[in-house]
């Protein structure tokens, strides 16, 4: 199949490409939330990005709270930006950040003046961001300003049978055209850990991914009471045919095809290598993980599932594909592609990728993922520790 | 290509995935072998479901499962080919 050299999306004042046109009202902790809901209830054509976390924290957590708030704003899903917060300065900050993508940005806070008058001052502004963004047009844009970032869930043997190497295979015949890749799942490495560290394009890659790994696998060591075998892997996991956590892991692996990463990036850490495939430090938790992902700057999500994990995101597309026949069958309204047929070999790996290629422009172009169209937004910030 | 009801990733793999709704005792399966598109048989001992894995030799406790043609686990109660491999008969290295 000849791939696509373009798609239609939303050009931003940075470069960067949206494949969604998103105005977000963003609270900066768990206590606006409140503001940040009725705000985006009166206005249509924004969402409330509401959270559990922003308050008291401190040290390294703090700043993946600001870099996952920040990269939130910054992503080109995202067409502009209102910030709400208790108190002015981080709220500022965050404002300040964003606004050096020269997207449209602006700040409240509700100290000193109280919901009310905050919701209706937002509101006037978020209307006025709203009708703005309404006439931005979609434009023919290089394939190469699709960022797309992958993870898995809910797997079973099919996945890594079929669905995971299905992105593998995309990976392949993308990655060669300047798109920018992410995987991620530490946890989910354990197991193929040193065959996932050869994949580092250089020594450095390597170290840093083998220090991102160990440290994990440190901080389980620490906390863990018995062992992961209660949570990795999952119930799901085991009731799909999943035994270990290695048997997992080499599954996990597949998504990446043959490619090779090029840097290993903090959680939210927006990648400035160029194209190619970057591993990024996250959870294996879904929403945690799609959260980071998309706060890295990522603008389309593929998320291949065995047992049917449903998670969606409030910015970036989640496109959901599977391979296990029962899946597709019982669980259609939340399967986008479904690669079922190559475990009856009425499909080969090679076909099933392009045929999620084709689903990835389509969505990339603007068709609802099954995800949107249910009204998935899980924004789940992670948290490193407890708050001070 | 029709008629494959167990799919093993890697040639030197000792267990196999079983891809149609469920296999039978005594069924006799049609497996592939996708590293090297070869085609071998095996009778199943017991009901195996989608997704789950049949041991493709006898396997001994302390032996090392092999999928992908990786380490994935090791035996702590020994399997007979042809058995359902799953977390009664296998259990992580890891933890």
């Amino acid at each position: 199949m000849e791939i696509p050299k373009t798609f239609l999306g939303y050009k931003r004042e940075d470069g960067r490409t949206g494949t969604r046109n998103h105005v977000i009202i963003l609270p900066v902790d768990d206590i606006s939330n409140a503001c940040a809901e009725a705000v985006a209830n009166n206005i249509k054509g924004t969402i409330a990005l509401p959270h559990s976390y922003g308050r008291l924290q401190f040290g390294a957590d703090l700043e993946l709270h600001f870099r996952t708030m920040i990269g939130t704003g910054k992503n080109p899903n995202v067409a502009a930006v209102i910030v709400i917060g208790i108190e002015p300065k981080w709220t500022k900050r965050i404002v300040d950040a964003i606004a050096t993508t020269g997207k449209p940005v602006e700040g409240f806070s509700i100290e000193g003046v109280g919901d009310i008058d905050t919701i209706a001052r937002v509101s006037k502004k978020a209307q006025e961001f709203s009708i703005w963004a309404s006439e931005k047009q979609r434009e023919e844009r290089p394939i190469s300003d699709l960022w797309i970032s992958v993870k898995c869930g809910e797997s079973d043997t099919t996945s890594g049978l079929a669905s995971n190497p299905t992105v593998g295979n995309l990976m392949d015949k993308l990655e060669p055209l300047g798109v920018h890749l992410c995987f991620g799942e530490t946890s989910e490495l354990t197991g193929a850990e040193t065959v996932c560290e050869k994949r580092g394009k250089t020594p450095e890659a390597q170290e840093k991914f083998r220090k991102t790994w160990s440290s994990y696998n440190d901080f389980i060591l620490k906390e863990a009471t018995d062992d992961l075998s209660e949570s990795q892997p999952t119930a799901g996991n085991i009731a799909g045919g999943l035994t270990t956590i290695e048997e997992k892991a080499f599954g996990n692996f597949q998504k990446i095809g043959g490619c090779k990463f090029i840097d290993v990036l903090e959680p939210a850490e927006e990648p400035t290598k160029g194209p190619g495939l970057y591993f990024m430090d996250t959870s294996s938790a879904a929403a945690e993980c799609v959260t980071l992902q998309a706060a890295g700057g990522f603008n389309l999500h593929l998320f291949p599932t065995g047992q049917g994990n449903i998670i969606g995101n409030p910015i970036e597309p989640v496109v959901k594909l599977t391979a296990n026949p029962l899946t597709a069958r019982t669980m259609s309204e939340h399967i986008d592609v479904d690669v079922s047929k190559i475990l009856s070999r009425e499909m080969n790996l090679d076909e099933a990728g392009d045929e999620l290629i084709k689903a990835t422009i389509r969505v990339a172009n603007g068709r609802l993922t099954c995800a949107e169209a249910l009204g998935h937004r899980e924004f789940v910030m992670t948290k490193l520790y407890r708050s001070a | 290509m029709n008629g494959t009801d167990i799919i093993i990733h890697d040639e030197k793999d000792n267990v196999g995935v079983v891809v149609i709704e469920k296999i039978t005792p005594k069924q006799d399966c049609d497996c592939w072998i996708m590293e090297n598109d070869k085609s071998v048989k095996i009778q199943s001992m017991d009901e195996i479901p989608l997704g789950h894995k049949i041991a493709m030799t006898d396997l001994n406790e302390g032996d090392t499962i092999l999928k992908y043609g990786h380490d994935i686990g090791k035996v702590v109660k020994s399997i007979k080919k042809g058995e359902h491999v799953h977390v009664h008969n296998v259990k992580t290295k890891k933890w």
